[in-house]
């Protein structure tokens, strides 16, 4: 169970898909929701939002980037390699329905999680115009994908390596101008989230944005999740993933998402010596 | 029963009592009295033959003790750390009345060590297979209560676990050195031994729901999944980093074994000076945990005064054995923080007893103007538990009470969906291991009725 049976590394290798065996998952999980992963019996819980699911092969997929030392671990696995645990589908499905224009923001490894969900709006006869934005053009992900789920795609690089020369809100900015939007996802990296929630705060379109806090069970037990919403505290895992954007507090989510810098560095430099050391050995 | 040393313990996760040698187990073993019409029995949950395993122990025949013991109980040597049998089996022993009463816990203890660590290695023997197939959700004391019970009389049990290591609050909630993980690992083992199939990252209410357990040829369901949606006090501050509630703080410690990173991945804050908000079992588990992470400070606050504490007896013993300091009648207002949202302290009031409330207990009322602060880095919400929506929302032909918890049958633990047991603190809210196993064992004699004769 839960073996790897495709892999891809994308951005350079910064960023790794996996397609992972999960018949059950696979036939229960919708848009929106996300799975639990642990590499091995010592590991850390991982929560990943799915980026694809595929019911007759039985497979989901997972995309994530390489940061601390549990997605180093992640990123040796191999395909026909197992991971320990894997645990789904969890959290409230997208709630999707035909709303008319709608626009999606995507940015690093949110694009992944974004995939699904440009799909099915789409397929509920939405017009979809996405906006993708990345750091450079070599970490751009999925821009065929991403086409093929949109009526209409823009992709930003902020060093104008390709596409549009500068950040997503730039370009949200100029189609809430132009356009009627009824609905606006943004999905991905805090601050991405946090300004495009601004924005369209100003002309009052409604936003919704999913969340990456920290968690260990993914089931409501913990509190570990907890976001600030309209003032009121939310466990992301089980209210969640996704919440008004105009109602997040993001910089709290920003600042807990921190709360284990420290310990994180340990960790992952340890793992580093520790394979340079295996390395040197072998 | 010998311990270790308090200086030394609050500083490792080591068990905390060391256990009888065989010698004294007899000695202990022959104050009982063997009376005609045992007490005991009468205040033990699971109706655990307390004088029949005794005897065994007096005859040195500790397998033999172990058989009894199994007979009723499918965790002893669970229940002989855990249970309070203060106010049960031992707070009804007749010898009790003018002594000490017999320490049946600790001789139950001892039996299933003994068994564990010499033993034959024996199982009890399961009846002629019935062909019925039951699913348990949760593998905490009540769902494995339910699973012994249902494998001795011949059913196939399948035993649904959310967490990756069955056992529940067992594995992730009650410390190490209060219940050594190995010895949750060797019941379980044992269910195993006798048949039962274990799925572990399992969520049901996720991964399937219970109409699609019973289309995939499950006769009956128990539902033992635990309270498990923890409680904050909702004050001002409370999302600070270095708050946390009690099941994350004894999660990453316990089942994920935090106190060991960096050789297990999963970190968990050591604060300096600790405050534990509450103070049941689970308070107490949290304090002598954090003075174990290292701490220099660890108090317990608590809005009413010594003579409320909730925690068992010699939880608050312990406690204060290890330096845990009891700041009561004390009430926490609100949290500060620096700006990169790290706790730094907390605002109290002052209490005072004032008339009794709807508990009985008399009701803590705050004294005007007696604001003070304690400088703390990391606190513990321990305040209980409420019910975890994730299954019954799935099932929705499941009735609640108001609060989300699973109406059970008080006798027989059956709910309203046909075919559907439940008991433990998904029925009860936040209670204590050995009545949820109470309820699992009146739910497995409810349930191999309906398995055999129908209805």
């Amino acid at each position: 169970m839960a073996k790897i049976i495709a892999r891809e590394e994308m951005a350079q290798g910064t960023i790794i898909l996996n397609e992972i065996e999960a018949p059950r998952i696979s036939q229960k999980a919708k848009p929106g929701q996300f799975v639990i992963l642990q590499a091995d019996e010592k590991g850390e819980r991982v929560p990943l939002t799915m980026a694809d699911t595929n019911p007759d092969k039985g497979t989901i997929t997972i995309i994530y980037m390489v940061v601390g030392k549990s997605t180093a671990r992640f990123k040796d696995l191999q395909v026909g390699d197992e991971y320990f645990a894997l645990i789904g589908p969890l959290g409230k499905p997208t709630h999707i329905e035909k709303v008319g224009k709608v626009v999606c923001v995507g940015g690093g490894t949110g694009i992944a999680v974004l995939h699904p969900i440009t799909r099915a709006l789409k397929a509920a006869g939405n017009d979809v115009t996405t906006i993708l934005g990345a750091r450079t053009y070599d970490l751009l992900i999925m821009e065929e994908k991403m086409k093929a789920a949109s009526t209409t795609l823009h992709i930003c690089t902020d060093d104008g390596s390709y596409g549009h020369h500068g950040f997503v809100t730039n370009v949200l900015k100029d189609v809430l101008e132009k356009e009627k939007i009824n609905l606006v996802v943004a999905i991905g990296p805090i601050p991405m989230m946090k300004f495009c929630s601004l924005i369209t705060k100003e002309k009052n379109v409604p936003t919704f944005v999913s969340l990456n806090p920290i968690m260990v069970d993914g089931t409501g037990m913990c509190g570990c999740c907890r976001v600030s919403v309209g003032g009121t505290t939310k466990f992301a895992c089980v209210d969640g993933p996704e919440f008004d954007g105009h109602k997040v507090d993001f910089d709290e989510l920003a600042k807990r998402l921190a709360s284990y810098l420290e310990d994180e560095k340990k960790s992952l430099e340890a793992y580093k010596n520790c394979k340079a050391l295996k390395n040197r050995l072998d | 029963m010998p311990e270790q040393d308090p200086d030394v313990r609050r500083r490792n996760f080591e068990e905390v009592p060391l256990g009888l040698t065989p010698e004294m187990a007899m000695k202990e073993a022959s104050r009982c009295l063997q009376c005609k019409k045992p007490a005991c029995m009468e205040g033990c949950p699971v109706s655990v033959d307390i004088p029949g395993f005794i005897s065994k122990i007096v005859a040195n025949d500790f397998s033999g003790a172990i058989s009894k013991l199994w007979e009723r109980n499918a965790l002893p040597a669970v229940c002989g750390r855990v249970c309070p049998q203060e106010a049960q089996c031992e707070g009804r022993c007749i010898v009790g009345k003018k002594d000490a009463p017999v320490a049946i816990g600790y001789l139950e203890r001892f039996a299933a060590d003994y068994e564990r660590k010499k033993g034959t290695g024996e199982v009890p023997a399961v009846a002629q297979k019935t062909g019925k197939k039951v699913a348990v959700i949760g593998s905490g004391p009540s769902g494995l209560t339910v699973a012994g019970d249902l494998l001795l009389k011949g059913h196939d049990v399948t035993i649904f676990e959310a967490f990756h290591k069955a056992g529940g609050v067992l594995v992730y909630g009650i410390p190490e050195f209060r219940l050594p993980k190995e010895i949750v690992a060797s019941e379980v083992a044992a269910l195993v031994k006798m048949g039962a199939r274990i799925e572990t990252n399992f969520v049901v209410g996720a991964s399937v729901t219970i109409d699609e357990l019973f289309a995939e040829g499950y006769d009956a369901v128990y539902i033992g999944v635990g309270a498990g949606l923890p409680r904050f006090m909702n004050l001002p501050g409370e999302n600070f980093i270095g708050i946390y509630s009690a099941n994350e703080y004894l999660t990453r410690t316990n089942l994920m074994k935090g106190y060991l990173f960096p050789e297990y991945d999963t970190p968990i804050a050591r604060g300096k000076n600790v405050v534990v908000l509450g103070a049941g079992n689970v308070a107490m588990d949290s304090a002598r945990t954090a003075m174990r992470l290292g701490a220099d400070t660890v108090k317990i606050v608590y809005r009413r005064s010594r003579e409320e504490m909730p925690a068992r007896a010699e939880e608050l013993h312990h406690a204060e054995q290890e330096k845990i300091e009891f700041v009561l009648l004390t009430n926490p207002i609100r949290f500060f923080g620096d700006a990169s949202g790290r706790l730094k302290g907390m605002e109290c009031l002052k209490m005072e007893l004032g008339e009794p409330d709807a508990s009985g207990r008399r009701r803590p009322v705050p004294i005007e103007g007696s604001e003070f602060t304690i400088d703390c880095d990391l606190v513990v919400v321990s305040v209980g538990s409420n019910a975890n929506p994730l299954l019954t929302n799935s099932t929705p032909d499941i009735a609640l009470t108001r609060w989300g918890n699973i109406i059970g049958d008080p006798v027989t633990g059956k709910t309203s969906k046909r075919g559907v047991w439940a008991g433990g603190d998904i029925v009860t809210g936040a209670a204590t291991v050995i009545l949820a196993m109470g309820a699992g064992r009146a739910a497995a004699n409810s349930m191999h009725d309906y398995l055999t004769l129908g209805w």
